[in-house]
């Protein structure tokens, strides 16, 4: 099934589809149609996005799509089995609950980025703001630049590899996410604290930054962080 | 939801096709607020000595020329009224204060949505679409604009409920948001002597701006003040006569996207507003951080 696929996005030609002619409706409902390995292309190439909602939102598809041009809320939410990169920012909610596939913004990221995330790889070349990784479940997230306050907030399992700075409470009531920072934490959030970065999270880290495309930066030069588990159980210390 | 834009001319092509820069971006923000819509717009100064008030009426029969004959004869000159839909402007050879006080003495049933040098305050409820058809929006030429579209949450859709608020001379303030403090707030204002006409939370941060500027502070530090002494969720934008500031809310809830480009510069809620805009592609676009206040003005001669 593999091998027939990659044979067809050789020989298949480049979709394009220009939203500034196309409703977004009807090239959303071209991406669903091709779930479950239905025939279709496998390339697309999609313009003129202008800060469009929810573009490639929900696919269930192992094809590639390139977006050229700035997306605005939910860009490649649900993702499942897509490959989906956009040349431009993104807006709040980038790849929200994305399930597998990969998902990368050559841009800036608004709030919110790979929220509740269960599975699959979110890149962020420049900065993530707000709550990247809110609640996510699985999901690894890679941040080139610096993500802003109250990111990884509830985070429950998955890897957060930030490379330039985090903003205020960072990993606040963490479950078993793990948070990698190469740069400076402004302030850690309850229950949320560094832990010894030690060979196989080196490994990790590699990989991951492998997998996002980049190859300049030293493992050992992150911090982990992570949860102190003292909010699992209730403590009366812990209640208003 | 709301949405809020906000467009300053760094060159005459730009100020010259304001009017249709801001409709465009104002359209785009129709589904986050298809109640009311509402604009200022920096425009032609009065001369010196002179004021511009703009007058709402909720009478589509009223006489505005008979305004302006009692206006010269208060006043002399020869103010004529400048009238889009249920909105007039008036130059009037007087102090804003005089002005204002006459108006609300002798026309106590029409509502000055703004008095200063420069600005214009236009603002109706119905969709925003329909809003830049009735006040002509795309004719306007001038130097800055803000524009919101509302969906209310805090109180009635009216006309008055609608933004821009007005926070003393030159000064208007559009609100993403809703503040929870406000009611307290209102009533301390009001011992300092700042009026109100709504209940609506917007105009209480308004008129707690139009306070700490009249005490002496500046645009920057009243803004900061917010920070302290407002409760709630916020993205504002500001406009004063020389340019235009954006505030957001520690928390940051409320979107909001920055752009530049050798041409102008754009606030708007989301990139979509900004992306109808002349060079768009190509402009510096960023996420303004939290907490932090970004100001534009224009250079004074």
């Amino acid at each position: 099934m593999r091998a027939e696929v990659t044979e067809a996005a050789e020989t298949t030609a480049v979709e394009v589809v220009d939203l500034a002619s196309t409703p977004l409706r009807e090239l959303n409902q071209r991406l669903h149609d091709l779930a479950g390995g239905a025939d279709g292309p496998r390339r697309w190439r999609i313009l003129n996005p202008n800060g469009a909602h929810a573009v490639a939102c929900g696919i269930d598809a192992e094809i590639e799509i390139e977006i050229q041009g700035h997306v605005g809320y939910y860009c490649a939410g649900m993702n499942k089995l897509a490959t989906v990169r956009v040349h431009g920012n993104a807006g709040p909610g980038l790849a929200e609950n994305i399930t597998s596939g990969t998902v990368m913004v050559d841009g800036n990221a608004s709030q919110s980025a790979g929220a509740t995330g269960r599975g699959g790889l979110l890149v962020v070349h420049g900065d993530a703001a707000a709550r990247c990784g809110i609640s996510m479940k699985g999901v690894d997230i890679v941040v080139r630049g610096s993500v802003g306050h109250l990111s990884g907030f509830i985070a429950q399992t998955g890897r957060l590899v930030v490379c330039g700075d985090a903003g205020e409470a960072l990993g606040d009531s963490i479950y078993e996410a793990r948070i990698y920072v190469r740069g400076a934490v402004s302030e850690l959030g309850a229950d949320c604290v560094e832990k010894e970065l030690r060979d196989e999270h080196r490994a990790e880290l590699a990989d991951l930054l492998l997998q996002a495309g980049i190859d300049d930066l030293d493992p050992s030069d992150f911090r982990r962080y992570g949860s102190a588990r003292r909010l699992y159980n209730f403590h009366v210390d812990n209640a208003y | 939801m709301c949405g809020i834009v906000g467009l300053f001319a760094k060159s005459t092509e730009v100020e010259g096709r304001l009017g249709e820069h801001l409709s465009a971006m104002l359209a785009q923000m129709s589904d986050r607020g298809p109640d009311s819509a509402g604009v200022a717009v920096y425009r032609e100064p009065a001369p010196s000595g002179a004021c511009k008030l703009t007058l709402f009426s909720d009478d589509p029969l009223q006489d505005w020329d008979a305004l302006a004959a009692d206006l010269r004869n208060a006043f002399g000159g020869a103010p004529e009224p400048g009238v889009r839909a249920s909105h007039a402007v008036f130059v009037v050879d007087a102090e804003a204060f005089d002005a204002e006080a006459w108006i609300r003495s002798a026309y106590p049933e029409l509502r000055v949505m703004s008095a200063g040098q420069t600005i214009e305050i236009y603002k109706e409820t119905g969709r925003p679409e329909e809003f830049i058809r009735q006040f002509s929006l795309g004719d306007f030429h001038g130097t800055h604009a803000l524009g919101h579209t509302r969906m209310a949450t805090e109180s009635r859709v009216t006309t008055a409920g609608s933004h821009p608020f007005s926070t003393g001379l030159d000064v208007c303030l559009v609100h993403n948001g809703s503040l929870s403090n406000h009611n307290r707030l209102r009533e301390e204002l009001r011992r300092e002597g700042i009026e109100f006409q709504t209940e609506n939370d917007t105009e209480v941060a308004a008129g707690y701006l139009a306070w700490r500027l009249r005490e002496g502070a500046s645009l920057e530090q009243a803004l900061d003040g917010c920070l302290d002494d407002l409760d709630g969720f916020y993205t504002f934008l500001v406009g004063t006569a020389d340019g235009f500031a954006v505030l957001r809310d520690p928390i940051a809830c409320k979107p909001a996207v920055l752009a530049e480009t050798d041409e102008w510069v754009a606030m708007a809620s989301e990139w979509r507003a900004i992306a109808v805009l002349p060079g768009a592609a190509d402009a510096t676009a960023w996420e303004p951080a939290p907490g932090v206040v970004y100001a534009w003005e224009r250079q004074k001669v």
